[in-house]
């Protein structure tokens, strides 16, 4: 009985949201099979429950995405379908959940739970869903989290057809595993993470699937060149720390990661500084630098080995919400560039405009930015909330 | 001359107990604040109404907790709820006298608790005519004061205080408060911007007493003389002791706070 009375279910409700795309490429593409400008859809709705006052709830986030031009785009995931327990000092939650770490923009180094949903977005803020078991214990020296992960969510890059990929295509279905267990190996990751003052910090360690592969290079049964992701197991262990102070915020994120017999170090560090009212007006204007560091250099499996980011964002505080953010990532060694720009603003109370446009300049034969040079392009969301 | 020696006994004693305007203006405001002492925790719903010069207006729904703290300011958690896109954005604040806030945002989407940086007070929140520093937890030493004279102000006996705010950052030179002499609440406030130009006024209406020590008005407007502009709050479902603590304001519970 007494059961039955704490599965009373309170409170429920559903939000979410649905986006019309459009991307529009301004060259033709590299390899002809590639798919020129394109339309997409997606809905993002999320059922939440609670019951005992909010101690315990239940989170159902789907994704769906529709895409016009590449099969690999069009998937469907669990963002979040995760149960939530709250006690005096200790939290749990089981389920598929969502995890961010980390303090800095241009990358996100420490930030190692969830894959990457790089098909959604180029920026590496989108994430799959990922299955876990995570404890947080509150303290007043801090929180504690210890998370198990139990499967292991596979990359999926853009398909044949589709647009931003390396010219030779990614096989999404024969991935290769340095674990025998393959996407079964159970994951470990541990944090702690405090507040003193002007000072956030956060200490991690990972034991698990590197949610980053490496590359075999190959052939497809079509004659067509072709990369197999092969993911090995990796350690890594991550401080993340920020200040603030007056107007500024500084950052630094830094891993150590053991993978493959090989060590390195990545980080990325940097400031963010705000100038609130701007030339007597209601917006503010936030400036950014980071500089982006890998111990692999060229080898890197990351574009960002030794760049640095200069952006520029504008808030102007106005009943829309608007936001203008301009970045410009430049590579500090081989003097590619690659400018992004992302707009926002509110039309109505249930109705949201999204521009993004990316154009990749001055790119190296030999770079991974190379194969993206025709891919310069404008992106047009209309969002709607509800 | 023992009737001298009484008066220059009596002219002495009442000079040393004259108060300046400034020690007057300062026991006001440690009155009030005393006055509204104890009340542990409270949370509410809040409406924002946006008004622009036409007259067109839009909405903002949220819900405010707070909690407050002996010594310190209050540690206080806005969730938004409507529109829509910003549903589930949450902003948790420790509020400090002098020193800066610590201020944190949570972003559903991204799952992501960013800190802000603390000097952004003049602001305008979510758009509206109130600034951060206006709707954040009113300490004591967060002003220097000066009584101006009492006065009646729509019937009621009043104090007018003026206060200048102490910290940095603040959009403000100076503000001055009609204090009900009964509620120790302000009932109108009139704020001065940087180049001490009137800027806003902020009218609190429809006071309720709450456990019988503690008004609240359910309602304020501000307008801006210099836009045009105004925003209505509206407070509902005020409750307070709600036996929230300190965990309930931690930076890891922004991830649920709905």
């Amino acid at each position: 009985m007494y059961l039955f009375a704490a599965f009373n279910v309170s409170a429920y409700e559903w939000s979410g949201n649905a986006i019309i795309e459009s991307r529009l490429f301004n060259h033709d593409p590299l390899q002809s099979i590639q798919s020129q400008n394109s339309l997409s859809l997606s809905f993002n709705p999320e059922f939440y429950t609670d019951w005992n006052n909010a101690n315990q709830t239940l989170t159902i986030e789907p994704f769906v995405r529709w895409d016009e031009a590449d099969k690999e785009r069009s998937h469907f995931d669990f963002r979040e379908f995760i149960f939530y327990s709250n006690h005096d000092d200790w939290e749990i939650k089981a389920g598929i959940g969502k995890v961010f770490w980390g303090v800095t923009e241009s990358q996100h180094l420490v930030d190692i739970i969830n894959q990457t949903d790089t098909i959604e977005s180029l920026d590496g803020e989108e994430k799959l869903g990922q299955p876990m078991i995570n404890y947080t214990s509150i303290q007043d020296w801090g929180n504690v989290d210890v998370f198990i992960l139990p499967y292991f969510r596979t990359r999926i890059f853009p398909g044949i057809k589709g647009r931003l990929r390396t010219q030779a295509y990614v096989d999404n279905d024969n991935e290769l595993y340095q674990s025998s267990k393959m996407n079964r190996h159970i994951d470990y990751a541990f944090r702690y993470s405090h507040t003193i003052d002007d000072w956030d910090f956060g200490l991690s360690h990972f034991y698990g699937t590197n949610r980053e592969p490496e590359f075999s290079a190959g052939l497809d049964a079509r004659g067509n060149p072709v990369l197999t992701p092969f993911y090995y197991l990796l350690r890594q262990t991550g401080i993340d720390v920020q200040l603030v102070r007056d107007d500024w915020l500084w950052k630094l994120e830094a891993v150590h990661k053991r993978s493959n017999g090989q060590k390195y170090n990545a980080s990325t560090f940097g400031f963010e500084y705000t100038y609130v009212g701007i030339l007597d007006t209601q917006a503010d204007l936030g400036l950014i630098s980071e500089y982006m560091y890998d111990s692999r250099d060229n080898l890197a499996s990351s574009p960002f080995e030794d760049d640095a980011l200069l952006a520029m964002r504008l808030s102007f505080n106005d009943t829309q919400s608007s936001e203008i953010l301009f970045g410009l990532i430049i590579d500090l060694d081989k003097q590619e560039k690659l400018y992004t720009l992302e707009a926002s603003t509110r039309l109505t109370d249930n109705w949201k405009l999204n521009v993004e446009a990316r154009v990749f300049s001055n790119t190296q034969p030999t770079s991974l930015l190379s194969d993206l040079r025709k891919d310069d392009h404008l992106q047009i969301e209309l969002q709607y909330y509800f | 001359m023992y009737k001298l020696f009484a008066i220059i006994l009596l002219l002495g004693w009442s000079a040393a107990y004259a108060q300046t305007a400034e020690e007057r203006g300062l026991e006001i405001a440690i009155e009030a604040d005393k006055r509204d002492n104890g009340w542990q925790d409270q949370k509410s719903d809040m409406i924002m109404v946006l008004y622009n010069r036409q007259g067109q207006k839009s909405e903002r729904k949220m819900h405010n907790r707070s909690l407050e703290i002996e010594n310190d300011g209050d540690k206080t958690m806005i969730i938004f709820g409507h529109p829509r896109d910003v549903k589930g954005t949450a902003f948790l604040t420790y509020t400090h006298s002098i020193r800066p806030d610590d201020q944190w945002l949570y972003l559903p989407a991204l799952k992501r608790i960013k800190r802000i940086s603390s000097s952004n007070k003049s602001g305008p929140f979510m758009g509206s005519e109130y600034a951060y520093e206006d709707l954040a937890s009113q300490e004591v030493d967060k002003y220097s004061y000066k009584y101006i004279r009492d006065d009646v102000y729509e019937g009621r006996k009043v104090f007018v205080v003026e206060r200048y705010p102490a910290y940095e950052h603040s959009g403000y030179t100076k503000q001055i408060g009609y204090i009900d002499q009964e509620m120790y609440q302000p009932l109108k406030m009139v704020f001065f911007d940087r180049k001490s130009a009137k800027l806003k006024t902020l009218l609190f209406q429809d006071y309720r007493l709450h456990l019988n020590k503690y008004w609240r008005a359910n309602k304020m407007r501000m307008e801006n003389h210099q836009n045009g502009k105004s925003t209505d709050l509206v407070w509902s479902n005020i409750q307070f002791r709600n036996g929230y603590n300190e965990k309930d304001f931690n930076k890891n519970s922004l991830k649920q706070a709905r």
